[in-house]
């Protein structure tokens, strides 16, 4: 079973209906007894970094996942999930992260072509880096998926699994051992998006370093 | 490089699309969610689900239909229709909606806009304009078009943009539905006055009227139509090959079997 972390943010309905569409069980869940029983985790999240990183602290659940991610789970964050991964954002004033992946979160706008809008809106193509990671088995590079986000990882080093070309290699997914995360929603990508999160749910604990 | 997004719009009306035709394939061509599937699988980079129901039971039906879509279909979905407060932001969101498009409702309570951009974000609120020339100004029409508003549009869109509207669809009243392509001169006006993505709608008559469009007009993000869709006058699928051919980035969907 998977549990998609329930803390009060965003709607994970399509999330949920994304794992049952490529046969896959998945609890919305809160309850720290179910995440841990859970074999995979899933961090969603949408909206402002400094108030997800917060609802996160005072549900208890942040030292669930990083438990959790400690043990070895496979853990997967989404879109804002996949920010909160990190060391840091600097979105509105400096806030801590998780912690599970080296990096910081900052405006893309410093670095885009200045005639690009903001946010980052719409498909882009993912470029891989390094070897293709197990979590991209299903898909192609050039394949493209949606997103939508102003803000992005940055100083992830070697942890950048994937980029989007926005005037700038915009971090598109880091992986860290058995923690991984999309900027981008495969929940919302169509089928290639599917395929990620089928290879998300049919890896192997403990094949990945 | 991010792409331009071709949009189908669907009109529902007691749960049911409204100048739904017949596809090959297609069971029910008047059902929403298997016409969302079958745009999903022809390249649709995003679906408009517009509600064009007055009744309380039609409304209920909508919801129905929209999470049955939200089930099936993974790609962003927005909704329109009868948007009036955040419970209506609320309800949609809830049911599977990724954002949602305010137009009428906006013009009745402008504060509705910055209410709900600061409660869901501004990716969430899509302004929807109808827009037409009045005295060679251009005017913001409620309710559909039926109402002049004696709006100046440029500066409301503008004025909505600020309040944290994450995105505009300028449909013109002048082109739409004769047509002979988008509105250059409108789009043009409104991509000037924002740096907010821009949807263009209403004069699509044929692939060609796209290419005219992105290429003119860099700074438009998206194309929304419905009947030329609807009636199968484009294929979404031989729509992007063109803009490919043409330079303009477009997302191909490759049919794969899982």
């Amino acid at each position: 079973m998977i549990a998609i972390i329930d803390y009060g943010v965003g709607n994970l309905f399509s999330l949920k209906c994304s794992f049952a569409a490529i046969g896959h069980e998945a609890a919305v869940t809160g309850d720290p007894g179910v995440i841990r029983s859970a074999e995979r985790i899933v961090l969603p999240g949408v909206g402002a970094f400094a108030d997800a990183a917060e609802k996160l602290r005072a549900t208890g659940l942040d030292r669930v996942v990083k438990e959790e991610a400690a043990r070895g789970k496979l853990l997967l964050g989404i879109c804002l999930g996949m920010q909160l991964l990190l060391d840091r954002s600097e979105e509105y004033g400096l806030h801590e992260g998780l912690g599970l992946i080296p990096g910081e979160i900052k405006s893309i706008a410093g670095v885009i072509n200045p005639d690009y809008k903001i946010p980052h809106m719409g498909w882009n193509a993912l470029t891989f880096r390094g070897e293709k990671h197990p979590l991209f088995s299903g898909i192609h590079e050039g394949d493209y998926v949606y997103f939508v986000h102003s803000f992005a990882g940055f100083e992830c080093d070697e942890n950048v699994i994937a980029t989007a070309d926005y005037g700038y290699p915009l971090t598109a997914a880091v992986a860290r051992g058995n923690v991984m995360g999309t900027q981008f929603h495969p929940e919302k990508s169509g089928e290639v998006g599917l395929r990620i999160l089928k290879a998300f749910c049919e890896m192997k604990e403990g094949t990945l370093c | 490089m991010i792409t331009k997004r071709i949009i189908p719009c669907m009109d529902v009306r007691d749960g049911r699309v409204v100048k739904g035709v017949n596809f090959a394939g297609l069971r029910d061509v008047n059902s929403p969610v298997e016409l969302a599937n079958y745009y999903s699988q022809n390249g649709a980079d995003e679906l408009v689900f517009y509600d064009i129901t007055a009744s309380a039971e039609g409304r209920r039906l909508f919801s129905d239909i929209l999470t049955e879509t939200a089930r099936n279909v993974f790609i962003p979905l927005t909704v329109g229709g009868g948007i009036n407060t955040l419970e209506d932001f609320d309800r949609v969101l809830k049911c599977g909606a990724d954002k949602v498009s305010v137009n009428s409702g906006a013009i009745r309570n402008p504060d509705l806009v910055g209410q709900a951009a600061r409660r869901y974000g501004d990716q969430c609120v899509v302004l929807s304009v109808d827009v037409k020339r009045e005295n060679g100004v251009f005017t913001v029409y409620a309710k559909g078009g039926r109402e002049n508003t004696g709006m100046e549009a440029i500066s409301w869109i503008r004025r909505c943009v600020c309040e944290g509207a994450g995105e505009v669809v300028v449909n013109s009243m002048d082109t739409d539905g004769v047509k002979k392509g988008f509105d250059i001169e409108m789009l043009r006006a409104v991509c000037e006055a924002v740096n907010v993505p821009v949807i263009a709608s209403g004069g699509a008559g044929g692939i060609g009227d796209f290419i005219t469009l992105f290429r003119t007009l860099p700074g438009v993000d998206a194309g929304l139509a419905a009947s030329i869709f609807h009636f199968g006058e484009v294929r979404i699928d031989d729509l992007k090959q063109a803009m490919l051919e043409h330079g303009i980035p477009a997302r191909i969907v490759k049919r794969v079997t899982t």
